[in-house]
């Protein structure tokens, strides 16, 4: 009898902590929600546990990433990728950049490497493979590089919208790669208007404009606006750029700038 | 007025000396374990050697430095908060000093209040003594960038000059790194607290181990499951209710991961560090009175 009441009482008291374990869930549920949206709305937790993941990092990786330590996996396999791409394994080199980016999205420089490894390593190594004779197969192949290194770099700005880093490396892809300065200019342009970009994109979105066909008039007004705004941004280059639109548009004598010396 | 009178009328409810003197005694206690220099100089051989790990650019090698040592700190803060706690009372019963205790004018509150403290200082010290190596590794790295830095640039107007030094200084050290030490410090406070209501209920330390390894994991997947248990996806009731379970039993361990995103360059607003840390502080204190009311109704 007196074992039955000892049970009784130990169940009775084990129903009761379960319920105030209950109680205290029900407590902090709208506390762990609102941080939980503030984490959203700043951009972290961008990382989706899903199949995609596990099958992109293997058991260990996913445990890992599971258990907090995303970014410690994430640069472990940032430095294979550079291992990777010291040996040239091009394919490898994607492959764990996808990891990487995948565990880290808010690191621009992940974004940015594998842009610039895509696009400007791998593109050229593509063009100059012994192994394929065709030149049509091999410049296909790097397009296929250039578009890989522009996807790179859009799925980086999806996820950090607010930083004008890739945004700039997108300009400098379309200007060198894919020879669209009105795409670099847009992206120049961008950039400049994030804080925390260099003084320089402002000119340089003005510099891409000067080259598109057609839009001249627009780009001789910016360039003027920036040789107006002071000495610190009279450059050779700006110089250089707004003298040839002025004589391309022929601008009044009395309105150009003066030749340098004079 | 007898003696023994006066004593139960001197005898108060709470006294802060005879839980500092708990406490006193359970850090002596834990600093004498070999587990915990072990996972200390194991915490410290790896955040001194992320020195070494990676030498690319300044901003990766900087990142990759931060990353590891942080989560070098995250990660042994966290075992030692268990494994410390686990031994607590198991050892205290096995060795009968419980016993003792309890047999004088010690409220049991005071018993978990004082053993719980002592393990958040033995886990403060830890915490410093990684920060302090943490900081003087970053500092050296970051004065040997600079100098190199300083050398290769020479010959370059001194705006540039400025400019490297500039990015090399704001890729080194942010002041973000600091809340999310705190958070980590945080984050194993709660989970020496939920070791030890852990504990009340075991009957063995390593069971205490491996359930607090269950609730570790699982606590890092609690959001996952509460966010798909609030959404109502059409899931069947039995899929529900196991969610449900889920995220109003374990804690969001997610939460406290900031350093991920404080390593890349996100600055933490204050209203979130605050937050983060209020919602530590509740789990502790939820956690540790639960602890309490099990060991009361404890047969001791």
């Amino acid at each position: 009898m007196m074992r039955f009441a000892y049970h009784a009482a130990a169940l009775r008291r084990s129903v009761l902590v379960l319920a105030m374990v209950l109680a205290f869930g029900v407590m902090k549920l709208p506390g762990e929600r609102a941080l939980f949206v503030q984490h959203r709305q700043l951009h972290f937790r961008g990382v989706e546990f899903n199949l995609d993941l596990r099958e992109q990092l293997g058991q260990l990786g996913f445990i890992a990433a599971l258990s907090g330590f995303r970014s410690i996996v994430a640069d472990v396999l940032f430095i294979q990728a550079h291992v990777a791409w010291e040996r040239t394994e091009w394919s490898r080199v994607l492959l764990l950049f996808r990891q990487v980016t995948t565990l880290q999205p808010r690191a621009i420089l992940f974004w940015d490497m594998a842009a610039w490894h895509m696009a400007w390593n791998a593109s050229v190594a593509a063009m100059n493979d012994r192994t394929q004779p065709r030149l049509a197969l091999r410049v296909k192949a790097q397009r296929e590089y250039f578009a890989l290194g522009k996807d790179f770099l859009e799925r980086g700005i999806k996820n950090n919208p607010e930083k004008p880093q890739l945004y700039e490396t997108l300009a400098r892809l379309y200007k060198e790669k894919y020879k669209d300065h009105a795409s670099a200019s847009e992206f120049f342009a961008k950039a400049a208007a994030l804080p925390g970009a260099p003084g320089y994109e402002k000119r340089f979105a003005a510099y891409e404009l000067s080259y598109c066909e057609g839009r001249e008039r627009e780009a001789y007004q910016r360039l003027r606006q920036l040789y107006d705004a002071g000495e610190n941004e009279r450059l050779p280059t700006l110089i250089t750029r707004l003298k040839f639109l002025e004589q391309k548009l022929n601008i009044a004598q009395d309105q150009r700038i003066p030749d340098e010396g004079r | 007025m007898s003696n023994e009178t006066a004593a139960i009328t001197r005898h108060r409810a709470f006294s802060v000396a005879r839980v500092f003197a708990i406490t006193t005694n359970t850090l002596t206690e834990l600093t004498r374990l070999k587990v915990f220099y072990v996972l200390l100089i194991f915490a410290l051989l790896l955040i001194g050697s992320s020195i070494f790990m990676a030498r690319l650019t300044f901003q990766q090698e900087f990142q990759i430095l931060k990353d590891v040592s942080l989560g070098a700190m995250s990660i042994f803060t966290s075992l030692l908060a268990i494994v410390a706690t686990a031994r607590l009372i198991p050892q205290d019963l096995e060795d009968r000093t419980v016993y003792t205790i309890l047999a004088k004018p010690v409220p049991r509150f005071e018993y978990i209040v004082g053993k719980l403290t002592g393990v958040l200082l033995l886990l403060a010290i830890s915490t410093l003594v990684m920060s302090a190596m943490f900081l003087a590794v970053l500092y050296i790295r970051e004065q040997a960038v600079l100098h190199e830095t300083l050398r290769q640039m020479s010959a370059a107007p001194r705006e540039q000059i400025d400019d490297a030094l500039r990015a090399v200084r704001s890729s080194a050290l942010n002041i973000d790194i600091f809340p999310g030490i705190v958070i980590i410090y945080l984050k194993a406070c709660l989970l020496a607290a939920l070791t030890l209501f852990v504990s009340t209920f075991a009957t063995t330390n390593i069971f205490t181990i491996v359930v607090m390894v269950f609730i570790y994991f699982i606590g890092h997947l609690q959001a996952t499951a509460r966010e798909y248990w609030l959404q109502e996806h059409s899931t069947g009731w039995i899929t529900h209710s196991f969610l449900a379970l889920v995220a109003l039993i374990f804690p969001d361990l997610q939460t406290f991961n900031l350093v991920d995103d404080i390593v890349v360059g996100a600055a933490i607003p204050l209203g979130l560090f605050a937050k983060t840390a209020v919602l530590g502080i509740f789990y502790t204190t939820i956690y540790t009175l639960l602890a309490t009311f099990v060991f009361y109704g404890k047969e001791l």
